[in-house]
């Protein structure tokens, strides 16, 4: 017998702010296979044409559906229905830009986030077009692809208790951008240019430890360890830089 | 009207995947003053789940040696069906490396070459030690030599994340959740767009000295397609309302040979580039019977062809999905597809429940990609209409002809985004900013009303339902103008679809369509989607022969005499169908022949008869 099952839909649309942000119920019958991404385009097309949220891949690669399922920040269109209870609370990623229902703007927060963290290879080396590309040993290419291979889907921010309280901390996703530049040997920037940028309580120092971060990337990116690697980075570039700074002014 | 918004930019770009942003970048370094577009936040886009490759000739890797230029280009002609134009072809295959070595100077984590010991269909492949260190490639169908880059299982992600932070870097401006949804021009000249913005609903004109065209394809008219949902083919609709550009060879629809059941996710080409097999319901590894030399890799449309023939033979596995057949990696082992093929892995995991490294993956033949799109010269500019530009997916370049190669699509973004972007610097230099503000103004004034007219009919019974016209029209296109076609069904095909474009005139929104709502956005689209489905599905009856991935059951053989031509389909303000012209295809340098695969190819016919009771496998 196929389950009737109970969705819990935050609702509110910042162009009407005169009505107050909700929980509206939607029911319907379970299917095999179903997935949230199956589940809310039947709502919409079905019941309630007006319902806000955003997918893109539905193919969990592109990033653009984590909200809070039951409380816990995923990627919906990997969410298969047959694990989960027969009422489903659906809420809206926290921390971003509230665009519409289960809408949020995480596409603006990664790209501050990005212009922070200066997220580009910085050199003063020219392409030439007629050269051979410069070698790289591909257990570094590997390392640099697996700090890479974030989506942005928001996540870690969304279920970072830091993010939640100070809206400036760049959180796991932004020290993991750092990581993978510093990872990267093309990127010429010097351990005290990156402290410039990263070492700080919005930063790398603002993480308390947490780690739900860890816990819920949904690609299984190892947070844990790009937070430890690039606290130790900063932190002795920290120490060096204090050292040096007494110097300086004598 | 005055209280819309009005932005004015040297060069406007509709679409921020690689195409557009590549393009964008060009212009840029040019010193021009870049507005790009685009429906979700740029590293959203579709070219991130590419998870394959892009095909350049380094030669790096052993099974590449020897590779080049020249052998890139027969490979892509041959693909092609000898639908490409040549000159394109050559200009591509000549520019590719140096694209490739570009992207890992901007930061693209490339795979390299090791001396790691590696076997390859019972061969022990050995490395050149001279050569560690460099871009390596894998193998993709198709091609004569190991040609196609990566970077482990996430080509299209790297690549887009590299190109969207050079956009960064350069402070291109971007502005994201906006939805272009009518060219603004004199039927001569574009001046830019009328943009709905996601966010709120609000119109906005941004007026441009060029405009590019880089939205991607049309995937999601089928119902069935490996694409993400924003790929509508939204940009092809615009060029085509203008009435006066054509879309090239709407006809020429790719199937990947992999995509899941049920969700019809992709499953990369480089789970068969890297070694893996298709077996049918009896386990039985059935391409070498059909095609002996190419086995799993002869070019997509004819895998598709031959599992859809193996399954009507009866070795289909059935499903409550409609029978399919098994793809196996198994063998290629658990470290190689935790790495390499990682994303496979996730993706049978995730939608699944199953492991690939022990299971057997469910596929059939999916749409895939459309080699078809807004016609334009080898300079990326549109026929019909100055100062419009289009590249990548949405462009007919035209490149792939009827069939394009894995790999080739992410380098036809990158490559032709540098070609193409130095095209539109060059011609929005010469061109001198010209803001006509009546014909502007005008053009908003159109979209508005046309939106006011949607919800003033909102909520009021009757009418037709914009997602059932819509599954109408994916089930349209699905069922008749699928891998195999013929007259009959087409004839339907055309004539159900023109019923729907006129039923379009008459949606009614159910709910209110206020602001950025979502119905009102595919109430606005709809009608452009019929408009293409109707170019493909004419397209296809109209073309009398088979080619590449176009295969009519009633013509089953290549056509030279007749049909070694583009369809442009073009349609005029207010006719119901498009009308269909055609132009000769660019042969530079290698004649019509045989491809050496596939059902035109005498060889592999006769061979794979001979071989067919002696495979071991």
């Amino acid at each position: 017998m196929a389950r009737e099952l109970t969705f819990r839909i935050f609702r509110f649309n910042p162009d009407q702010p005169d009505v107050k942000p909700r929980l509206q119920d939607y029911r319907l019958t379970e299917e095999p296979g179903m997935t949230l991404f199956v589940v809310l385009n039947k709502l919409r097309e079905e019941q309630d044409p007006s319902l806000r949220f955003d997918f893109v891949c539905r193919a969990a690669i592109c990033g653009s559906c984590g909200m809070l399922v039951n409380g816990r920040p995923t990627l919906a269109c990997k969410t298969l229905t047959k694990d989960l209870p027969a009422v489903t609370t659906l809420m809206p990623l926290p921390v971003f830009k509230l665009l519409g229902d289960l809408s949020v703007d995480t596409g603006v927060w990664f790209r501050e986030m990005s212009l922070r963290t200066e997220a580009w290879i910085h050199t003063d080396q020219v392409f030439d077009p007629n050269a051979e590309e410069e070698r790289m040993d591909n257990a570094v290419a590997l390392q640099i692809y697996e700090a890479e291979r974030c989506i942005e889907c928001g996540c870690c921010i969304g279920g970072c208790a830091t993010a939640n309280i100070k809206p400036e901390f760049i959180g796991a996703a932004g020290v993991n951008r750092v990581a993978r530049f510093m990872l990267d040997p093309r990127d010429k920037r010097s351990d005290a240019e990156y402290f410039e940028v990263v070492g700080t309580e919005e930063g790398v120092f603002g993480c308390v430890g947490l780690m739900a971060c860890d816990d819920n990337c949904p690609v299984g990116i190892p947070l844990r360890d790009q937070l430890a690697y690039v606290r130790r980075k900063m932190a002795a570039a920290g120490w060096k830089l204090r050292r040096r700074a007494p110097a300086a002014r004598a | 009207m005055r209280d819309h918004e009005v932005l004015v930019t040297d060069v406007l770009v509709i679409g921020a995947g690689l195409a557009g942003e590549r393009a964008a970048i060009e212009a840029a370094l040019a010193g021009l003053n870049v507005t790009i577009l685009s429906l979700v936040p740029p590293r959203r886009s579709h070219s991130s789940a590419a998870q394959g490759g892009m095909q350049a000739s380094l030669g790096n890797t052993a099974m590449g040696k020897g590779d080049s230029p020249d052998i890139h280009f027969v490979d892509t002609v041959k693909g092609s069906d000898w639908g490409c134009d040549q000159d394109v072809a050559r200009l591509f295959v000549e520019t590719a490396p140096v694209a490739v070595r570009e992207m890992a100077h901007w930061g693209v984590p490339w795979t390299r070459v090791t001396l790691e010991k590696r076997v390859y269909d019972g061969k022990v492949i050995e490395e050149d030690p001279a050569k560690v260190g460099l871009i390596a490639a894998r193998n993709f169908g198709g091609t004569a030599k190991w040609r196609t880059c990566y970077t482990a299982d996430g080509t299209g992600h790297t690549l887009l994340y590299t190109m969207d932070s050079v956009v960064l870097k350069l402070g291109v401006t971007v502005h994201d959740r906006v939805e272009a949804i009518r060219l603004i021009h004199d039927g001569e000249q574009c001046f830019g767009a009328v943009v709905r913005c996601l966010r709120t609903g609000a119109l906005r004109a941004y007026v441009a000295r060029t405009t590019v065209i880089a939205s991607g394809g049309y995937g999601r008219l089928y119902g069935a397609s490996t694409n993400a949902v924003i790929n509508e083919g939204s940009g092809m609709a615009l060029a085509l309302d203008t009435g006066v550009v054509p879309l090239g060879n709407m006809e020429a629809v790719q199937f990947h040979p992999t995509g899941i059941v049920p969700s019809w996710i992709l499953i990369t080409e480089g789970a068969r580039g890297d070694g893996g097999y298709l077996l049918d319901k009896n386990l039985h590894r059935f391409m070498p019977d059909y095609e002996p030399v190419k086995k799993e890799l002869a070019s997509r449309d004819v895998v598709s062809r031959r599992i859809m023939q193996h399954i009507r033979a009866g070795y289909g596995v059935d499903s409550p999905y409609g029978p399919h057949v098994w793809l196996d990696i198994r063998h290629l082992g658990e470290r190689h597809i935790r790495t390499n093929l990682r994303e496979i892995a996730a993706i049978c995991q995730n939608f699944n429940g199953i492991d690939p490294v022990h299971d057997l993956i469910p596929v059939r033949p999916t749409q895939h990609y459309s080699m078809g799109g807004v016609r334009t010269n080898i300079h990326g500019q549109a026929y019909g209409m100055y100062n419009l530009f289009a590249l990548g997916e949405a462009a007919c370049w035209d490149l792939h002809g009827f069939n394009r190669l894995g790999g080739n699509s992410l380098a036809e973004t990158v490559v032709a985004g540098k070609i193409v972007g130095a095209a539109i610097a060059r011609q929005t230099k010469e061109t001198s900013p010209d803001v006509r503000w009546p014909l502007v103004y005008e053009h908003l004034a159109e979209e508005s009303a046309r939106i006011e007219r949607l919800r003033a009919r909102a909520v009021r019974p009757g009418g037709e339902n914009v997602y059932a016209l819509r599954h109408e029209m994916e089930q349209i296109l699905s069922e008749n103008v699928g891998i195999f076609r013929t007259e009959g069904p087409l004839v339907e095909a055309c004539d159900k679809l023109r019923e729907l474009h006129r039923r379009a005139q008459d949606i009614r929104l159910r709910g209110e369509g206020r602001g950025a709502d979502p119905e009102l956005g595919a109430a606005l689209r709809l009608p452009g989607m019929i408009r293409l489905a109707l170019c493909i599905a004419k397209g296809a009856l109209e073309r009398k022969e088979s080619r590449g991935s176009h295969y009519r059951e009633d013509y089953p053989k290549r056509d030279d005499v007749n049909w070694l031509k583009r369809t442009l389909a073009y349609w005029p303000a207010g006719a119901d169908e498009p009308e269909l012209r055609y132009e000769p295809v660019k042969i530079t340098e290698l004649p019509p022949g045989d491809r050496g695969y596939g059902e035109s190819s005498s060889f592999a016919a006769t061979a794979g008869r001979q071989d067919a009771g002696a495979n071991p496998s």
